[in-house]
């Protein structure tokens, strides 16, 4: 396989974990994670935040508690953001489509600010996560049962800011 | 035909909760009560047209009251086609022996003249079997032609008020979410529409997520949740002029589930911060704020009282998401809900008697009412996804959301009567979600 087709791989898969984490209307959070420049590579990218660390934690029905696993992912987004100072955050809290609409955006952004608050107990200044719910208005997985619901409860953080361009 | 009647009359006495009974002695009446109904038999010929130019509203009139009333469960209509005597001629004397040959029990007759874009509408309706007209006598309505579905409605609603001695609801309309595009990618924007699916009329693009809108007192205004900052933020429209401003507009701070206090001068909604959703009020032209409740729990989905003294709303204070009435200006609330199951989502009527709401119960979607102290609970519909309850004028319907299971799922609206009767689809041109009905127009 040639150096060309690679390159292109590479970028076909930054692009579709673009669709499935951009900013819905967040007109002024520039989407990184799209950045095709810096690859999974370097260590300082947002797409190795994304694919390496991990920019999303999953919860159990109806809760906004952080699982074992949840705590783990944290912890390394928190260390990367330490790290890496030019990046702030938006963390986005779902819900799966099994609750009302007023009460899954209100589940949403316990959700987002349970993540929040992990990231900042391990030293993450406040100043830079802001916490965002969309409720369940933007499934990823849209089949009616448990195993798309399971990737639905989730708290994403999207990174903004940084060396743009 | 008196000895059908005699026998309605006679299982509604038997069974309590009756049936709508026609009463024998006395007017023409639907009394509305619980149970099963047999719909009242009614015709309504073509209307006279009185100027060449109504020819074909005259027809198209009579067919928007005849779905009108159809459509409420409550009448079933007399086909043309069955007709014995055809009406030419608004004034003439009714050949009463012609339709109660048919069983036709009401009788609506009416006239239709077009002068330019003026548009007259003139109507009787007539209690067949007691050879007299019905109470109220003849009506007449004049605007524009454009606005001939509205004077149609009002006809109907008109016809329905002398035989239930209820309000009426036709004429009124619908704010709503349409929606397109798959779960994965749905398109959500503002739309307004006869209550019965005419004319619908988009107000925002799909540019932004767009939520729960809910109607002014007077229906000039709506509320709902747009993410158009990137943030879900209230925000309110001048349905007239499509105008729209946001309300809050704190950076970073989300407000969602607003709702107008019966004075129309009060939104009162949910905020979250910090994780936590409370609830508050804002005074429209002043900007202030008052917070009603501070709880670490999620409140929110609050709704005023017809009178204005209390608002009920969703906690999950105890562990699951229940009901609480409260006064309008916060303090202590008290549990209503004490069924199975999570309950969210209540709205009060416009006549203050029952709360309507969604339940969600073992995996299933219900809509209900109860008594506003929580006696009395009905379940009404049950599915997938039924949710998001809003009254009829008249508190007599109740519309709502019901989206379907699966990968290809798709959100509709639906209404139900509060006896639970008449569920079904109502028309609209994609997808649809968050329907707000709004007060009767004038």
């Amino acid at each position: 396989m040639s150096g060309l087709t690679k390159a292109i791989l590479v970028i076909s898969a930054l692009g579709l974990s673009a669709c499935t984490n951009a900013a819905w209307d967040n007109s002024n959070t520039t989407d990184l994670n799209s950045g095709g420049a810096a690859g999974v590579a370097d260590q300082t990218s947002p797409a190795y935040f994304q694919q390496e660390i991990g920019d999303r934690v999953l919860f159990v029905v109806n809760e906004s508690g952080l699982t074992t696993e949840a705590q783990g992912i944290l912890l390394a987004q928190a260390n990367w953001l330490l790290a890496n100072t030019d990046y702030n955050a938006t963390i986005e809290g779902h819900a799966d489509e099994q609750g009302t609409r007023e009460y899954n955006l209100a589940l949403g952004a316990r959700r987002a600010n349970s993540a929040r608050e992990y990231l900042v107990s391990r030293g993450v200044a406040g100043s830079r996560i802001k916490v965002l719910t969309y409720g369940k208005e933007r499934p990823l997985e849209i089949c009616s049962d448990e195993s798309c619901y399971s990737k639905n409860r989730r708290a994403v953080t999207i990174l903004a800011g940084g060396l743009t361009g | 035909m008196r000895t059908f009647l005699t026998g309605v009359l006679l299982a509604a006495t038997l069974m309590a909760p009756a049936g709508a009974v026609v009463a024998q002695n006395g007017p023409l009446r639907i009394e509305i009560t619980d149970g099963v109904i047999e719909p009242l038999p009614y015709a309504v010929p073509s209307f006279v047209p009185e100027t060449a130019a109504a020819a074909e509203l005259s027809t198209q009139i009579a067919q928007v009251i005849a779905s009108d009333l159809s459509g409420t469960g409550l009448f079933r209509e007399i086909p043309a086609s069955a007709h014995i005597s055809k009406v030419t001629d608004f004034n003439a004397p009714v050949q009463y022996a012609d339709w109660k040959a048919v069983n036709a029990q009401a009788l609506i007759t009416g006239a239709v003249s077009v002068n330019g874009n003026r548009l007259t509408v003139r109507f009787r309706g007539y209690d067949v079997f007691a050879d007299k007209e019905l109470d109220g006598g003849g009506l007449q309505f004049t605007g524009t032609t454009e606005g001939w579905r509205r004077m149609a409605h009002k006809v109907a609603d008109s016809i329905y008020t002398r035989i239930t001695g209820e309000g009426g609801y036709f004429d009124s309309r619908v704010v709503y979410v349409s929606e397109n595009g798959p779960k994965n990618d749905r398109r959500k924007r503002l739309a307004i529409m006869d209550y019965d699916g005419a004319n619908v009329q988009y107000l925002t693009n799909s540019a932004s997520i767009v939520l729960a809108p809910r109607f002014s007192p007077t229906g000039d205004r709506v509320l709902y949740t747009s993410y158009e900052s990137g943030f879900p933020q209230i925000h309110v429209m001048d349905v007239g002029q499509v105008k729209r401003r946001v309300l809050s507009t704190d950076d970073g701070i989300m407000s969602f589930a607003p709702r107008f206090s019966p004075d129309g001068r009060t939104v009162v909604y949910s905020q979250s911060q910090g994780g936590n959703t409370d609830l508050f009020t804002m005074d429209i032209a002043s900007g202030k704020r008052t917070r009603l409740t501070n709880a670490p729990s999620i409140e929110t989905a609050p709704s005023f009282s017809p009178d204005g003294s209390q608002i009920v709303f969703e906690s999950d204070r105890s562990g699951s998401q229940q009901l609480y009435v409260m006064a309008a200006t916060g303090g202590d609330a008290r549990r209503i809900s004490h069924g199975k199951g999570r309950y969210g989502t209540p709205v009060w009527s416009p006549r203050g008697d029952l709360l309507a709401f969604t339940k969600q119960n073992k995996g299933r979607f219900h809509i209900g009412v109860m008594r506003t102290d929580g006696g009395e609970e009905r379940l009404l519909t049950a599915s997938f996804l039924d949710e998001g309850p809003t009254w009829s004028p008249n508190g007599r319907v109740i519309m709502f959301t019901r989206e379907t299971q699966g990968a290809n799922g798709r959100a509709l609206l639906y209404s139900v009567d509060i006896s639970g009767r008449n569920l079904k689809p109502v028309r609209t041109p994609d997808g649809a979600s968050d329907p707000a009905w709004s007060p009767l127009q004038k």
